[in-house]
């Protein structure tokens, strides 16, 4: 049924740090990697080796160079669907084959009654839902729901195929519902926002803007990501030699460096 | 938007039938009609032979046409669902109708059929109409317009139709109805055009990036190498200068020479005359289809390198 649920028990999504994001594009491959054995396989693609390539991706990254008075950065931005809280990609559905689940808020394609029609996809502002030219039915992130309740995966890996791949830990995922989970935490300490927000359409993947200043560096794992180590424990402190500039090379690079980043 | 010719032949075509079916009925009701054997049912065979026509190859662009049939299912929330439920209920009293015509019987029931066949196919071009106006993504098409003239050019494509048909029987109403019909048309359309030039619903590239109002933004590199799927559908553009002259050729051939060809046909020459005001008709209507998804941009372009939607 495509009308919505009044409340979903959980919301669960996905906390993405444009700070920490380095656009190396594992978590679009480990996405499309899984997908496309998974719940929503296959993923097609045409033309893959050759001059035009294209298929279907649940997950893309692109790369910006943004700059404000004072500020300048290259802004690495992962896009996926953000599972709203009122998606009108699912109300359009003519079939039903779209469909917010009650228990935990994910937004699904059934693609066993999607006929294919597309109207989903213009009703989505973000352009996270990629149409299968091969399978005829629409395509878009499950969150990985064939992995995250999945009592054959060992418990760490029981999180999107994204979030486990991120290098960096600039993706995680839990429940926006419970106001103590490690993604309500990171964005309340972040000031974690909706994309385009004016348009509310209720998005449940929360951004965490890109830091301004020397700050950035300070803290680069979300909490609840599985690389996060506790206070850094594990990280092993650097060798003296390296930690404070000793040599004239040494000190040319700090100076360098201080002189690019002011 | 991508303009889908099964689409664009879908909505012009089934709403030139619905028009039809719509000024038949009412004519009937009114007792207007020239009391002739095949006059009503042929005329409403044209009419849902166009509708028919439309629909069918609505179903041309889905990527499952044999599941078509669960589309009637979500007519509580969705208006592409409503209008196959109001399409289909349409066929009950305009088929009853056609069989009562047909085989040329006379019930008491006919004029209640007309007037159900005019509600069904009001609402079936309504809802063709809501598909696109209650879209928020896309600017040009969430206007409270866009299904007003849906179902103005639906009226306007039949009368025009009746009066070519009509005419063979030298009435006039009918020519003067398609004036009417073409000029109210003609009227929304300007009045859409002024609305969308240069009015955008206010989605900025800086708000799709969480970045504040004075920041600048520069796509440094796109995720793909190639136009993907969101591109390919959400992202085609037809050039201004281009767009212009579309405008020009739709208005000319949609209404400037229908309208002046009824004008003339007043005055003798009407079925040749009506003729070409049909052709000139369907070419316009064609155009201005493929320019209503052409001229609309959607919000999800703001993270392709547009910077306002
Ligand atoms: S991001 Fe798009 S596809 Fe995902 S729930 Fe929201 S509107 Fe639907
Ligand atoms: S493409 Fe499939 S999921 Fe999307 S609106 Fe059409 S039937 Fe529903």
């Amino acid at each position: 049924m495509t009308s919505l649920p009044a409340c979903t028990d959980k919301k669960l999504g996905l906390s993405i740090d444009l700070d920490i994001c380095v656009g190396c594009q594992a978590c679009v491959t480990s996405c499309k990697e899984w997908n496309t054995g998974g719940y929503s396989a296959p993923l097609s693609d045409h033309d893959p080796y050759g001059a035009d390539p294209s298929g279907a991706w649940l997950n893309r990254v692109h790369s910006f160079e943004v700059s404000e008075p004072g500020w300048a950065r290259t802004l690495h931005f992962p896009r996926s669907c953000l599972h709203c809280e009122s998606p009108e990609c699912v109300t359009v559905c003519p079939t039903g084959a779209s469909y917010k689940r009650t228990e935990d808020g994910i937004v699904l394609v059934n693609p066993d009654t999607c006929i294919g029609c597309k109207l989903c996809s213009w009703a989505c502002p973000y352009g996270a839902r990629e149409y299968d030219h091969d399978d005829g039915v629409m395509k878009k992130c499950t969150l990985c729901v064939d992995r995250i309740y999945n009592d054959t995966l060992p418990e760490e890996d029981r999180v999107p195929a994204c979030v486990r791949a991120c290098p960096t830990g600039a993706r995680a995922f839990g429940d926006f519902a419970d106001p103590d989970s490690a993604v309500s935490r990171a964005a309340e300490e972040r000031g974690g926002f909706d994309l385009l927000k004016e348009f509310g359409i209720g998005p449940v993947n929360t951004y965490l803007p890109p830091r301004r200043g020397p700050a950035a560096q300070a803290n680069p794992h979300q909490p609840g990501h599985p690389a996060t180590s506790p206070n850094g424990a594990r990280v092993a402190p650097l060798p003296a030699s390296l930690a404070k500039p000793g040599g004239t090379l040494e000190k040319l690079f700090a100076w360098a460096d201080r002189a690019l980043t002011r | 938007m991508n303009p889908a010719y099964s689409v664009i032949f879908f909505t012009t075509a089934s709403g030139a039938g619905y028009g039809l079916l719509v000024w038949l009925c009412l004519a009937e009701v009114a007792g207007l009609l020239p009391d002739h054997r095949w006059l009503p049912f042929g005329t409403l065979a044209l009419a849902l032979a166009l509708a028919t026509a439309g629909l069918l190859s609505s179903t041309f662009h889905l990527g499952h046409p044999e599941r078509a049939w669960r589309a009637l299912s979500q007519w509580r929330s969705s208006w592409l669902s409503r209008e196959g439920v109001a399409a289909l209920a349409t066929y009950v009293p305009a088929g009853l109708l056609g069989l009562i015509w047909l085989f040329g019987l006379s019930s008491p029931l006919v004029p209640v059929l007309c007037l159900l066949s005019v509600a069904g196919a009001v609402a079936t071009v309504w809802c063709t109409g809501m598909i696109y106006g209650s879209l928020r993504t896309i600017h040009q098409w969430n206007q409270p317009l866009v299904p007003v003239i849906y179902l103005a050019l639906a009226a306007a494509s039949g009368a025009v139709l009746l009066a070519l048909i009509l005419s063979v029987w030298g009435l006039v109403w009918p020519a003067l109805l398609a004036l009417v019909a073409l000029g109210a048309a003609l009227a929304l359309k300007l009045a859409y055009f002024a609305r969308i030039d240069g009015s955008s619903a206010g989605y900025t590239v800086q708000m799709a990036l969480g970045l504040s109002p004075d920041a600048r933004v520069r796509v440094l590199d796109p995720p793909h190498s190639r136009p993907n799927f969101v591109m390919r559908e959400m992202g085609y553009q037809v050039g201004r200068r281009h767009a212009t002259r579309l405008r020009r050729i739709a208005l000319g051939a949609l209404f400037g020479a229908p309208l002046v060809l009824i004008v003339v046909s007043l005055f003798g020459f009407a079925p040749a005359l009506l003729t070409l005001a049909v052709l000139s008709l369907a070419l316009g209507l064609i155009v201005e289809r493929w320019l209503f998804f052409a001229e609309a941009r959607h919000v999800s372009m703001l993270y392709y390198g547009q910077s306002e939607a």
